[in-house]
């Protein structure tokens, strides 16, 4: 069974109301219980679990400390390309938008590799927007050839393939996936989505699973908050990250929160999120998910991002540009949207530091999947 | 002298320490330091092994501790081979604890991968000291084929639990002709302490001395415990009972 079989047994109104119809014994008893389930996960994404946060987040962070220790995984993302056929109405990338179009070359790409490899950066995320034709599977599996030797971890957030293509992208050196459904909502999703390949909500939805079929080790799930009501969005997150982990149980999921960020185009968000539902929201997944590596991006502010450290964040992006060629070059004006931390690699990992958090910048070996060492 | 004996190499102590989840580098070394540990395990995935400068393995002094390099994070026998190869290669002794570890919930060991991975590195030349579940059959296997140990798990990986698998793990002693090291699961001295009353030749512990705000404190604390239950194993533990045995025998009066 996918998981759009799975989805497709709730109707996202009921569980709406099923969630606002928790009270606050449902909530404690979600907090006792030992191992979560979707009727748990409802009760801790309700709004009787706002009066529980304190509790939520002190058990968020024993169990954080418990399976991960006290340690922060830095990461950066590397924006190849920022061509795109796609219409997503909240994306600076939108093929709409009137800004600097551009693929690196193979050369440009080592070189803002190398930047971020002098920075301390050893696991590494490459980004595009989706313009199959133009940046195909062989040039991004070219990238991560190009690249192998400077990083011990390679991930990718691009257009969705199929099978096949993942398998090429682990042969390559790739060993994470990162994809956000942006809504779980159909609705929502066709009304966000109103041309390009990213249209097919279906295909979208099954993404992870292909790539777990294809063998890749960590896979990433988020949807974009602001656009559905966070909620029903956090509860259906959830449902796939153990949908995830139940049929491709070799794969660790790691789950990230992208709250909508000022973008090229002006969208505001629908619903948006409060620092507060957002806080609610983390808590409710690490709890739901103990193993599950939960990632925030240079999206949020310095302020909020520090303050979030003990609450179950195991990952965080530093230092990050998202226009293609911005590292070495030092120019932005191509950017998918505007970060808020704005601090250097090192000064977050300092201040991971003084939180008395270890700053960790390998956790991965490129040698697991590299066939042609030691073989 | 009641030394562990690992492949012919003496250790005066029983417990053996992991590095991960430590908050720094200096708590790490003070965990080491307070359970007077000499294996330290490292993952080879967190460490850049053929870098001396590396900023985890530049504060491991190698003259005092024995490096024992790990795989976790391989998903089968031929991932954790390469990783054991890559070690050696980088200039470590030839000592390998073998994490074959699929599952990447908990940790769980493959016995499948974990034997091929075995019996290759054994070929190789390696010290092998497998990281296995409680499987008495599973460990007769391992032994067999030469590795050095065998590792079963108290409970899973980072969960504090504690000897949850001691049916299983009093055969594995029972049986065993190489060391056994009760590896993962052991929160508390008492745990540990509980292990070596069992008969376990040594504990491996990391999570308990890593979440703790005092590493050095809760290292030596485990020192104490391993060293208690392996001197209570030695004196001779009484035998345990169900219930009380009546001071007035009931056959008492048979008295030729």
């Amino acid at each position: 069974m996918s998981f759009l079989d799975e989805i497709g047994k709730y109707d996202p109104q009921q569980v709406l109301a099923a969630i606002e119809a928790k009270t606050a014994s449902d909530v404690e008893r979600a907090l006792n219980a030992e191992r979560l389930g979707a009727e748990e996960l409802q009760a801790l994404l309700s709004p009787a679990a706002a009066a529980f946060l304190e509790p939520m987040a002190a058990r968020a962070h024993r169990v954080t400390l418990q399976r991960f220790g006290n340690n922060i995984l830095l990461y950066a993302p590397l924006y190849v390309s920022n061509l795109c056929t796609n219409g997503c109405r909240y994306c600076g990338f939108a093929a709409g938008n009137k800004m600097p179009r551009r693929t690196l070359t193979l050369d440009e790409v080592e070189r803002e590799a190398q930047v971020l490899h002098d920075q301390g950066f050893r696991h590494i995320l490459l980004v595009t927007g989706e313009a199959q034709g133009k940046v195909t599977n062989d040039y991004l599996a070219d990238c991560a050839r190009r690249i192998r030797h400077l990083f011990s971890s390679i991930s990718i957030e691009v257009w969705p393939m199929q099978t096949d293509g993942y398998r090429q992208m682990v042969e390559a050196g790739v060993d994470g996936l990162t994809i956000y459904q942006e809504t779980y909502d159909r609705e929502l999703y066709a009304e966000m989505h109103p041309y390009g390949n990213k249209r097919d909500y279906d295909f979208r939805l099954l993404t992870p699973e292909r790539g777990g079929a294809a063998g890749i080790r960590r896979i990433g799930l988020g949807f974009l908050l602001g656009l559905g009501q966070f909620r029903v969005e956090a509860f259906f997150l959830g449902l796939h990250a153990l949908h995830m982990s139940r049929h491709y149980w070799r794969t660790l999921v790691s789950v990230s929160f992208p709250r909508i960020r000022p973008a090229d185009g002006g969208f505001a968000p629908l619903h948006p999120v409060s620092d507060r539902n957002f806080v609610q929201l983390i808590c409710a997944l690490r709890l739901l998910l103990p193993d599950a590596g939960l990632v925030l991006s240079t999206r949020e502010s310095a302020v909020l991002r520090d303050n979030l450290l003990p609450l179950g964040i195991t990952q965080m992006s530093a230092g990050s540009c998202t226009a293609p060629g911005g590292y070495a070059e030092k120019d932005d004006s191509g950017r998918q949207f505007a970060i808020d931390d704005d601090r250097t690699p090192e000064e977050v990992a300092r201040v991971i530091r003084a939180h008395g958090y270890e700053a960790v910048w390998k956790d991965w070996d490129s040698a697991f999947l590299d066939k042609t060492v030691h073989a | 002298m009641d030394d562990l004996i690992i492949a012919g190499r003496r250790f005066n102590s029983r417990l053996m320490v992991g590095t991960g989840k430590f908050s720094s580098n200096a708590a790490m070394v003070d965990a080491m330091e307070g359970s007077g540990c000499q294996i330290v395990t490292v993952a080879l995935r967190r460490v850049d092994i053929d870098n001396p400068a590396d900023s985890l393995l530049a504060h491991i002094d190698r003259e005092k501790y024995l490096l024992l390099p790990n795989t976790s994070g391989a998903r089968d026998a031929i991932e954790a081979v390469r990783l054991a190869r890559l070690a050696r290669a980088a200039g470590c002794e030839p000592w390998i604890k073998l994490e074959v570890t699929p599952d990447p919930y908990y940790l769980l060991p493959d016995p499948i991968e974990t034997f091929k991975a075995a019996e290759i590195l054994v070929k190789e030349g390696f010290i092998v000291l497998p990281y296995i579940n409680a499987d008495p059959v599973l460990a007769k296997r391992l032994q067999e084929i030469g590795t050095a140990t065998v590792m079963p798990l108290g409970a899973p990986i980072g969960t504090n639990k504690g000897v949850r698998t001691r049916e299983s793990i009093a055969i594995i002693i029972e049986q065993a002709i190489v060391p056994v090291v009760v590896d993962a699961g052991l929160g508390a001295p008492s745990h540990a302490a509980f292990a070596m009353e069992m008969g376990a030749d040594a504990v491996l512990v990391n999570t308990a001395l890593a979440v703790t705000p005092n590493p050095r404190g809760m290292a030596a604390a485990f020192k104490k415990g391993v060293e208690a239950g392996r001197e209570a194993f030695l004196a001779g533990l009484g035998e345990r009972r169900d219930r009380a045995e009546a001071s007035s025998p009931l056959t008492g009066f048979l008295r030729d």
